[in-house]
């Protein structure tokens, strides 16, 4: 029971970890886009077509920095493979 | 609680599986084909038409429009392949209105086999535009150093596309599912409207970028003589 009381705390703690640390990176980034994006908007209204699409496309490609992180996360509390490993082979025993 | 539709199992024969994936990607496209023959069975061209007309017409004039402001010359196309995708991603996002109805599209599977799909696409369109020795010595383009950084960047894009589908759709499920636990009456439905939100910008980012793949896959040696505003953000570097 060590070695599961171990994954299971080890999963928990880095679980939060990776989505708290992995967001922080992309909300300044997503933030810093979303003043230039106003910023330029504030200039050059007639062009807010194209800003606008830039801006939606770029910052989906921040943000699945974040998701990334996000889908590590819930693979590590709902679907960790050395759980599941470690609980088989403590029923094999 | 389940990570992804694939673990809901109807039926099972042997290693045959029917799971809540395929159904309701069944579902989906019953609904988007027969959707579509109903309404374009009795097509008018004069003045006086149905709404349901009105509505297929709006849909499908706003996507020529987006691929054509990507770039793309001859937006028809390439209106079936792109169009596909932004509705199947588009209605699944949507029938999550639906009270039971798991999105297809937060399973890992069906969003690799999109990928895969772009994946495919992109050379194949290439090749048609500029034919295979062009487009094979698009790879070599700076350097001849340059090829295996352009293949990884090939392969890192689709397993970026995927991903961030995929993980959008399941985090929007498993946020409400979560909150239903904590805050059971409005919060859930305050995320939902939000999930609603990124569902369909998921499904706009997923064909844009598709789109911009094949933009720059297309492109016949027009780098000196026509810069576009918007095509070295999105062409160079995407992980």
């Amino acid at each position: 029971m060590e070695g599961l009381t171990m994954i299971a705390m080890t999963s928990i703690i880095m679980a939060g970890l990776t989505t708290g640390f992995g967001t922080m990176g992309p909300a300044l980034a997503e933030g810093r886009a979303v003043a230039t994006a106003l910023k330029s908007l504030a200039q050059q209204p007639d062009a807010s077509p194209t800003i606008t699409r830039t801006l939606f496309v770029g910052l989906a490609m921040i943000e699945s920095t974040a998701i990334y992180c996000f889908v590590i996360s819930m693979i590590l509390i709902f679907a960790n493979p050395f759980w599941n490993l470690a609980i088989s082979h403590a029923a094999g025993k | 609680m389940n990570l992804s539709p694939d673990q809901t199992i109807y039926w099972q024969y042997k290693f045959l599986k029917l799971n809540a994936t395929i159904v309701f990607t069944w579902a989906l496209m019953l609904f988007l084909v027969i959707g579509s023959i109903a309404i374009t069975s009795n097509i008018s061209k004069d003045t006086k038409r149905s709404r349901w007309q009105g509505l297929l017409e709006i849909i499908l004039t706003t996507i020529l429009k987006q691929i054509e402001d990507v770039g793309l010359k001859h937006s028809k196309k390439y209106l079936s392949f792109l169009g596909t995708l932004f509705l199947f991603i588009a209605a699944a996002s949507i029938g999550t209105l639906i009270p039971g109805f798991d999105p297809p599209t937060g399973s890992l599977s069906t969003t690799a086999a999109l990928a895969l799909c772009v994946f495919v696409a992109v050379p194949l369109f290439g090749i048609e535009e500029q034919g295979i020795g062009a487009y094979l010595k698009s790879y070599i383009k700076p350097t001849f150093i340059m090829l295996p950084f352009n293949i990884i960047s090939e392969l890192s894009r689709t397993l970026a596309l995927a991903i961030r589908l995929f993980g959008n759709m399941m985090s929007g499920a498993m946020i409400v599912g979560i909150l239903l636990s904590i805050t059971p009456f409005l919060f859930p439905v305050v995320m939902t409207v939000l999930g609603l939100l990124t569902g369909m910008v998921q499904a706009y980012i997923f064909s844009i970028l598709a789109a911009v793949y094949i933009a720059a896959a297309t492109r016949v040696h027009k780098q000196k003589t026509a810069p576009q505003s918007e095509g070295p953000i999105l062409n160079n570097q995407h992980s």
